[in-house]
């Protein structure tokens, strides 16, 4: 039972979840075709975390629902994620200072 | 009793109301602030600190990978990288048939929530054997929890403990998604405890999409 003032709606169309779908799984394909380029560690960092992003908003936005609730629920949740995720990855560049750090 | 009742259904805060006087006369309930359940609430702030704790350790395992200078990469592309792309596969087929449950609970269709559901829980089996079979792979080649046969040690704390994580979730799912199916054959799960399920599922399913690039594509092996 809804409580008062809580929408019941269906959700994404078949089609969108479709489309959603196969976006993931060209994005992953495409991701498996980068890892065999032998690029710089640095660049394929970048990209396989930005397409990883991007499925990770499509997954969210529409089989979590969370396109269609309130924005004031994703206003709650997001920005309190991404600056935990942002205060986590700031000392992620001391990684390459250690491996340059390194005798060889 | 009676004369309970009669004085339930004054609502809630009356001093000899029924305690489940608010939950039957739902229009006296104060109005959601997010327009949902407590429970889906519930379900979504647990989903936030558990991404927290997979964000900090697929940053230790990238710091790990990035700081090494002898990284080993075991992940052939036959069979490992095939088979993660297979198991990528799955898992994101597995959330659409979750949210064609999440769907057919919504329409009151019971028969098809159950099915889909089950369907979602073999996804979930069979992503769980596959990446099984991978770490009995790694292990046959002699990676362990503090050791392995190319480089750094560190290695197998890192992979066994991310992804070991991982499939610990998806075995709890499998459970979970398993006692929703049964209540919602029967009709005694509601679509909003559906819909909740199918939160954590998709969650689960996110969390590859960053586990699949970070631990086996960074480390493929070339040739």
């Amino acid at each position: 039972m809804n409580q008062p003032g809580e929408r019941m709606d269906l959700g994404p169309s078949t089609g969108v979840v479709l489309l959603v779908w196969g976006g993931l799984l060209g994005i992953a394909v495409l991701e498996v075709f980068l890892s065999f380029r032998q690029l710089a560690i640095k660049l394929m960092l970048i990209l396989l975390m930005g397409l990883a992003m991007v499925q990770a908003t499509l997954i969210i936005s529409y089989f979590m629902h969370l396109r269609y609730e309130r924005r004031s629920l994703i206003l709650t949740l997001m920005p309190a994620l991404i600056f935990v995720l942002v205060m986590m990855v700031v000392f992620f560049p001391d990684s390459f200072r250690l491996y340059h750090m390194k005798a060889r | 009793m009676a004369s309970d009742e009669a004085m339930g259904a004054t609502g809630v805060g009356h001093p000899h109301a029924s305690p489940h006087a608010a939950e039957r006369s739902g229009s006296r309930m104060e109005a959601s602030l997010y327009a949902i359940s407590s429970r889906k609430l519930g379900m979504w702030l647990f989903l936030v600190s558990d991404a927290i704790t997979f964000a900090a350790l697929l940053v230790a395992y990238s710091y790990l990978r990035v700081a090494s200078e002898n990284w080993p990469r075991p992940f052939r592309f036959s069979p490992s990288i095939v088979n993660a792309t297979i198991m990528t596969f799955v898992l994101v087929t597995s959330s659409v048939t979750m949210v064609l449950a999440v769907r057919a609970a919504k329409e009151g269709r019971r028969r098809g929530a159950a099915g889909w559901l089950l369907a979602t829980m073999l996804g979930g089996v069979v992503f769980a054997a596959l990446h099984l079979r991978e770490w009995l792979t790694l292990i046959h080649e002699g990676v362990r929890l503090f050791q392995n046969p190319w480089g750094t040690p560190l290695f197998g704390a890192a992979f066994f403990s991310l992804t070991g994580l991982h499939i610990a979730h998806v075995c709890a799912g499998v459970i979970y998604l398993g006692a929703v199916a049964i209540g919602a054959g029967r009709g005694r799960v509601s679509a909003d405890a559906v819909e909740i399920s199918g939160l954590y599922w998709c969650f689960v399913d996110l969390v590859w999409m960053f586990i699949f690039p970070l631990v086996y594509l960074m480390s493929a092996r070339m040739g």
